[in-house]
């Protein structure tokens, strides 16, 4: 399957998806890292893609999401942020209304 | 001063005109991790311009990546931003 169809079928399949390196378990490098343990810490039940075993859609879904780097998080098929902003939205307590929302809808 | 820092500034100031720019080069930091064996860098920038004004943070993250256009491709591994506008301090 074309990766893009495989990006978008991975993000209509689950509410909430993290593309990061590594895994919540094992995150390979810090900015994942945070980004997980904020979702973990809101009680997010979410889907993680390890984009250092998917080295296709590492390549290909920053020019979907129109997002450089990794971690990209994101919430019913949108680009929430990358760490900086889920940070800021988890210190604010925004995360955690999103996460509400997402598991409502 | 870094080349790299210099051309992250360069290309800061033209495209935001900021009021308040930091660039710290955090590469150090990350010297042992797989991610830093590429070459390029981990950088944190501190961006205040009026151009962030009525923009929430997808927005500016957004405005400072594409200001920094290839360099995101060729010589930042990672960037930390911290955007606002000025009345935010």
């Amino acid at each position: 399957m074309d990766v893009i169809e495989r990006i978008k079928g991975t993000l209509a399949g689950h509410p909430i998806v993290l593309f990061m390196k590594g895994t919540p378990q094992f995150p390979m490098c810090g900015f994942s890292s945070r980004t997980a343990q904020a979702l973990k810490a809101v009680g997010a039940d979410f889907h993680s893609v390890n984009v250092l075993e998917d080295p296709e859609v590492r390549a290909n879904l920053p020019r979907y999401s129109n997002w450089p780097t990794f971690p990209q998080l994101f919430i019913h098929g949108e680009l929430i942020g990358g760490c900086d902003i889920t940070l800021e939205l988890y210190e604010s307590g925004e995360l955690e209304r999103l996460v509400q929302d997402a598991r409502k809808a | 001063m870094s080349a790299r820092v210099d051309s992250i500034r360069e290309r800061l100031t033209v495209a935001l005109a900021p009021l308040e720019l930091a660039i710290e080069d955090e590469s150090h930091r990350h010297a042992g991790h797989a991610g830093a064996r590429d070459g390029r860098g981990h950088f944190r920038v501190r961006v205040v311009s009026a151009a962030f004004r009525g923009q929430l943070p997808l927005a500016r993250h957004r405005a400072v990546y594409a200001a920094l256009g290839e360099l995101m491709q060729t010589d930042i591994h990672a960037l930390a931003i911290d955007a606002r506008a000025p009345e935010e301090g």
